[in-house]
């Protein structure tokens, strides 16, 4: 009935998804015939950017790689994974909650603050570690996120960083609700603030440092009406926040930009197939943003692209949860995810199997970006920092 | 409080029988770790309510407690005492609201990183008590039916591709009357072994009617109660301040009779329908995803010995620039979606009766409604075999009954 995290269950997960990667993609194994040594990257040129897309409410392997998912994935199988470095065993030890577990992999620190709060981090931000080692101004690092719930992410509450020093936030949907209200009856709108499917119809007091709206046109040099146009165009949240996302590295080429996407966790409300939907449309995002960066010279050949799920979901065989519904057993299934690195310096078509931690990825970004992520316990990945 | 201060006093604001109960296991009840006892009273407090099942198992579990010695009750209990509590976690009333204290505690568990402890101890207790006390065998196999995709025209989804490897798909299945067909067979083996909360149907739209000897649910009987519940819900929401941890806490304390539920009548019922409203998410929306958690709760719960499940399609989730663009919402239903989500959550229903007790004598079969395929999953029916031979449903319901 309850069953907690086993490494060697992390392993079997990891092994099976490697395997099936072989014969899907044609992706040799690293172990096989390179050492992590030799993997190292060559040294980040300076003006290297670094993308970086979560998606809060993690997808299974049985709905991705395995056989059943593919027809699920086929972006991040036939056009991302050829290219990438993709780690098999990501690990993550912390609070299954989506803002907490976003909070833990943006420091590099298992954060332990209660997930539904509107807080800091407690934690420097890998926003500030960037903005203060390397001198960055503010519009050098943004975070596009779901929901008013990742209001406070940009920037942590730590005395040595905090107010002024991280990301800027914009939360696409906070943006919607707030246009189309002033130019119509909000009330209709109100769903559009749902943003936490753990708790239905959970809108948590706003108390961030986000772009409002009377801000968008001086920021993101886009009008209300185009915003509102548009967003009436896309058939969800995270369709807007990618939207969003590639208007800002039109805008200001951000080196530093954290995409959080979102509409995976309507899983949450136990409709499978809308689960199904939300995996479709993540896959088909993630790929028009690798696109988007290869199109933008800004961004061009000198971006690392990370994808990874905050954690994962229930497996259907622990009975302490209800299968992809929910992440709350801390099962090997929902703490054993995965991550794929895109770019110019990432080895093609490889995996790694040995398991890495999701805080190691602030320390990955400071090798690459040039900060030094001090207080975060994680450990920069040799593969690709 | 500390449990070394309960007295029977303290259990003064119970029901009666689970009053009773407490009081008889008041020494035991004093000396279990503050991690553990307020669990215990969350199922005690609902004594009077729960399922024969259900008390079955708390019963096992305090004459498990009463039959140890002073040395095996230390150990068993080591794991939970072990644990370490925030002080606050004291002045919580858990023995009126041990509810609140378990949600306190599952977060202090999960932030201080002794979830996994405290799970591991959980199975090993539960896993001890029943060894000490096993389960009379059941009197017939189990018998779990599904029917699914009401509705739907054509399909183009590969329907029961995780149940076909445990069985038999039968992909021209002759199906008259094929609802009536599965409720006669739930309603003979009723009749065969009648008991209480033994024998339910379940359905995700209007409920047919139900011979006698079912306990039946129906996401469509519950519309009074669901608007009730969403009313309080959209209150709630609207309050000045809104936090969500209480938001769960007033759902929780929700009484049947706030939502209109029939408390008299069947009080374990109505008990039962307010959780499956207002514990399980996506319950008060979805009637796929309502008919996939009462039978969850059911099966976790009552341990029927048939349960029939008839999944209607639920409502269709608008996409944002649709939504956007109406003036007027109109409800539609989704019946290819809700094949998918029902296809889904057969394969649950099959996964928990599995995990009841007789699992190896269990029977399971699965109904394209309206259409010639299903699955049939039995002792004696091949594995992973495909049969296009013509069979009706009822004939091949026979063969698992």
């Amino acid at each position: 009935m309850f069953s907690g995290h086993s490494p060697e269950l992390s392993r079997a997960i990891a092994a099976s998804r490697r395997n099936f990667l072989r014969l899907a993609a044609g992706t040799a194994a690293a172990s096989t015939f390179f050492g992590p040594a030799a993997l190292r990257g060559m040294i980040a040129p300076h003006g290297h950017k670094a993308v970086v897309v979560t998606f809060g409410g993690g997808a299974r392997d049985e709905e991705t790689f395995m056989p059943d998912g593919q027809e699920n994935i086929p972006h991040l199988l036939g056009e991302l994974i050829p290219q990438s470095t993709f780690f098999s065993q990501v690990i993550n030890k912390g609070i299954l909650g989506h803002y907490v577990a976003t909070a833990s992999i943006v420091t590099g620190v298992y954060e332990t603050f209660n997930n539904f709060a509107a807080v800091s981090p407690n934690n420097p931000t890998v926003f500030e570690y960037f903005r203060k080692d390397q001198k960055r101004p503010a519009t050098d690092s943004w975070v596009v996120a779901p929901s008013n719930g990742f209001a406070r992410i940009g920037e942590s509450g730590h005395k040595a960083y905090g107010p002024g020093m991280g990301a800027g936030v914009i939360l696409p949907k906070r943006l919607l609700s707030a246009a189309l209200t002033s130019m119509s009856d909000g009330a209709r709108y109100e769903h559009l603030l749902r943003d936490n499917y753990e708790t239905p119809l959970h809108a948590p007091t706003l108390t961030g440092h986000q772009i409002e709206l009377n801000q968008m046109a001086e920021v993101l040099k886009l009008s209300v009406d185009d915003f509102s146009t548009h967003a009436r165009s896309l058939a969800s949240p995270d369709e807007m926040s990618v939207y969003v996302a590639k208007h800002l590295m039109q805008q200001f080429a951000p080196s530093l930009l954290w995409v959080t996407l979102h509409d995976i966790d309507i899983a949450h409300s136990g409709t499978f197939s809308l689960y199904l939907n939300g995996i479709r449309r993540c896959d088909r995002l993630c790929a028009e943003l690798w696109q988007a960066i290869q199109k933008n010279p800004e961004y061009a050949n000198k971006t690392t692209l990370f994808i990874l799920p905050d954690f994962g979901r229930d497996s259907d065989i622990d009975s302490g949860g209800n299968g992809f519904q929910h992440h709350r057993t801390g099962d090997s299934m929902s703490r054993t995810t995965w991550m794929m690195a895109l770019g110019p310096n990432v080895k093609q078509n490889v995996i790694v199997d040995r398991a890495v931690e999701s805080i190691d990825l602030v320390p990955t970004l400071g090798a690459l970006l040039g900060f030094n992520a001090r207080f975060s316990p994680g450990k920069p990945i040799p593969e690709i920092a | 409080m500390l449990p070394n201060q309960l007295t029977t006093a303290s259990f003064a604001a119970y029901p009666a029988e689970a009053r009773a109960l407490a009081a008889t296991h008041l020494e035991r009840l004093q000396q279990l770790p503050l991690a553990f006892v307020p669990l215990l009273l969350r199922e005690l407090i609902v004594y009077d309510y729960k399922f024969p099942m259900e008390r079955r198992d708390l019963d096992r579990q305090l004459r498990y407690l009463a039959s140890l010695d002073a040395e095996a009750f230390r150990q068993v209990l080591a794991p939970f005492a072990g644990l370490r509590l925030a002080a606050d976690l004291e002045k919580v009333d858990w023995v009126d609201n041990p509810a609140v204290f378990t949600e306190q505690l599952s977060a202090h568990l999960w932030t201080t990183h002794q979830i996994d402890a405290f799970r591991a101890a959980a199975v090993d207790y539960v896993a001890k008590a029943t060894a000490a006390f096993p389960n009379e065998p059941t009197p017939t196999h189990r018998l779990g039916l599904a029917a699914l995709g009401q509705g739907v025209k054509t399909n183009d989804y590969k329907l029961f591709r995780k149940l076909r490897p445990q069985g038999t798909y039968y992909t021209n299945v002759r199906a008259e009357n094929g609802v009536q067909t599965l409720l006669q067979i739930v309603a003979k083996r009723a009749q065969a072994h009648p008991a209480p909360y033994s024998h339910w149907y379940i359905d995700g739209g209007a409920p047919l009617p139900a011979p006698e000897g079912l306990t039946q649910v129906s996401y469509g009987g519950l519309s009074t109660a669901r608007a009730a519940l969403q009313s309080r819900m959209q209150k709630i929401y609207e309050a000045s301040v809104f936090d969500p941890e209480a938001f769960r806490t007033t759902l929780a304390q929700t009484k049947p009779g706030e939502i209109g539920l029939n408390t008299e009548q069947d009080p374990a019922l109505s008990r039962y329908q307010l959780s499956v409203l207002t514990e399980g998410s996506g319950t008060q929306v979805f009637a796929t995803t309502f008919v996939q958690w009462a039978v969850r709760e059911a099966l976790r719960r009552a341990e029927p010995l048939t349960l029939f499940a008839r999944f209607a399609p639920r409502q269709r989730e608008k996409q944002m620039n649709e939504l956007l663009a109406e003036t007027l919402h109109k409800p539609e239903l989704d019946p290819q979606g809700s094949l998918v989500d029902a296809d889904m959550a057969a394969y649950y229903h099959w996964l928990n009766q599995q995990r009841l007790p007789g699992a190896e004598k269990s029977a399971f079969l699965v109904w394209f409604e309206d259409h010639g395929e299903a699955v049939a999953i039995a002792p004696g029916i091949e594995r992973g075999k495909t049969s296009e031979s013509p069979v009706s449903l009822a004939e091949l319901a026979g063969r698992l009954v």
